[in-house]
């Protein structure tokens, strides 16, 4: 199962080293990233396999939401079918 | 493979748009609960909302966190109650209304739906006692809805009935007027009422459903408003075209929600209702879409060839997104939910006339309206005949949901609260209908050819 996760926030160092560190604790694996900073703001899209994820991924959805509050972020974790479900047919 | 205005484009409807799924309703069928004794019946009733919908408000709002999208509402449906009553030895069913709040309170849900009889031909005793329990029912309990389904294209109009709900509207808003008549709030009268209808206050599990099943309810006017922003002046076939299109998104939406609750909850997945549901929120609001189409105010002139076309559109789009579509499907037009329709009615421009007029073209009908206090239950009987008839004639579902706020007077406002929201009373005819009202009988169906 795979899911996208959402960075947003103003750039500064160590947001993907952070968040891909929270990912591996939780047997989050990168699939792909994509990642730009626009006047000042860091934005970053990854698609991540969550199958072998140690906790349930409404926990990892809250955990997620805590680090990027911590950090001054959003960071949004969402299920890739809703995606898929809204644009493909 | 996703790309990132994709992946940006849904979180933005998400987030800045209102779009979410307004309610997973699980309709559970209570025909083997009937039992001669009214505390056995209920034990049953009990029984069975409590363990069939135990994990429904779990699963919700764990689908809710996994998929980042709302679900605003967890409800439950059940068999009408005058059915299962039948057999119970007993005047009155409001302890089989207080069982079903306590059970929508176990599990959790904001609203459970089916304390209904379906009268459009003729009442059984059992409808006479579930229609005349509505009033203390809807005093006793907080969560509890009920509807009565008084006509139909294929049995006429039930006018008996007709005239008993003008009055039992009139005695709930009374029993309950220390909260502006909110009684009336979860009381809905149909013509043509589904089976399979997600949304309340209407809803109830029909008889032609499985034993337990699970319909989704999606949303999106803030959604269809936004997407129409970039066609200004565009002809209508552009519009229709965008409004297809957005629908078709919010809809696969709700199929993926239910489908994975469904899976979830080991229930079948019943159907995808296609209803724009507006709420009291601004940008939220199906007035607001009339009038990105290029009316002044909705209820102005126009409006009613406007809704026509959203609602069909709205129908279109949803339904190559689903795989089954059912339940009410099309543009409600509440006027209490929807901010839009709270100010065109303030400004005197949305009357209800012109309402009725709406009504024709889109679901449901005349609804959350507010009128004044001293409103006769003969007027609205007769409003209740009105909006009946075109659900009839023109084989749609119709229904009213009236409020004759005590004590309060046009220009006044009702206060509903939460997602009922708040609406401004609304001027009624003053000529009385009293003889056509007190004729009863039925109105024969009407033929279903020779249209015109």
């Amino acid at each position: 199962m795979k899911a996208v996760v959402t960075v947003v926030g103003r750039d500064r160092v160590g947001i993907i080293a952070n968040v891909c560190t929270a990912l591996a604790g939780f047997g989050v694996n990168v699939l792909d990233i994509n990642q730009t900073v626009m006047q000042g703001y860091f934005t970053m899209m990854m698609v991540v396999e969550v199958s072998m994820c140690n906790v349930p991924v409404a926990e990892l959805v809250t955990n997620m939401d805590a680090l990027g509050r911590e950090m001054g972020l959003s960071i949004r974790v969402q299920r890739e079918d809703i995606f898929e479900a809204m644009h493909r047919i | 493979m996703l790309n990132y205005n994709e992946i940006l484009a849904t979180q933005d409807m998400i987030q800045k748009r209102h779009l979410d799924i307004r309610t997973i309703t699980m309709g559970i069928s209570l025909l083997d609960c009937c039992d001669v004794d009214l505390n056995v019946c209920c034990a049953k009733i009990y029984k069975k909302i409590t363990q069939r919908a135990r994990d429904l408000v779990k699963t919700g709002e764990e689908i809710e966190k996994e998929f980042g999208i709302p679900i605003v509402n967890k409800r439950i449906s059940v068999t009408p109650i005058s059915l299962v009553a039948a057999a119970c030895q007993t005047d009155s069913y409001v302890e089989i209304a207080k069982t079903l709040d306590a059970a929508a309170k176990t599990c959790g849900v904001n609203f459970i739906g089916g304390f209904s009889a379906l009268v459009q031909k003729g009442c059984t005793d059992s409808d006479w006692k579930l229609i005349r329990s509505i009033p203390e029912a809807m005093k006793a309990t907080e969560r509890v809805c009920a509807s009565v389904n008084v006509g139909s294209t294929r049995a006429g109009i039930n006018m008996d009935a007709v005239a008993e709900m003008g009055r039992i509207v009139k005695k709930t808003a009374e029993l309950t007027a220390d909260n502006d008549g909110l009684g009336c709030a979860k009381l809905v009268v149909f013509a043509n009422a589904v089976e399979d209808n997600p949304f309340m206050a209407g809803a109830f599990h029909g008889v032609g459903e499985p034993e337990c099943v699970l319909n989704v309810g999606v949303s999106g006017p803030g959604v269809v408003y936004h997407a129409l922003q970039s066609v200004k002046g565009q002809p209508f076939d552009v519009v229709a075209e965008t409004i297809k299109k957005t629908a078709f998104q919010v809809t696969r939406m709700g199929q993926l929600v239910g489908r994975e609750a469904s899976k979830r909850l080991g229930v079948p997945f019943g159907i995808v209702d296609l209803s724009l549901a507006p709420t009291p929120a601004v940008g939220d609001s199906v007035a607001r879409i009339l009038e990105e189409i290029g009316l002044a105010v909705c209820g102005t002139h126009g409006t009613t060839a406007a809704l026509a076309m959203l609602n069909d559109a709205v129908k279109k789009g949803g339904v190559m997104a689903s795989n089954h579509v059912g339940g009410l499907s099309g543009a409600f037009i509440p006027v209490s939910e929807d901010e839009g329709m709270i100010a065109a009615a303030e400004s005197g421009t949305l009357v209800l006339d012109k309402l009725e007029a709406m009504t024709c073209v889109c679901s449901v009908g005349l609804d959350m309206i507010a009128v004044p206090g001293d409103t006769s239950a003969a007027t609205i009987s007769a409003i209740i005949a009105d909006e009946a008839a075109i659900g009839m004639v023109n084989s749609k579902t119709t229904a009213v949901r009236i409020i004759p706020a005590p004590g309060k007077a046009v220009g006044d406002r009702v206060e509903m609260g939460g997602l009922l929201g708040s609406a401004p009373v609304m001027p009624v005819h003053d000529k009385g209908s009293e003889a056509f009202v007190a004729r009863g009988g039925r109105i024969p169906a009407p033929l279903q050819s020779l249209k015109n």
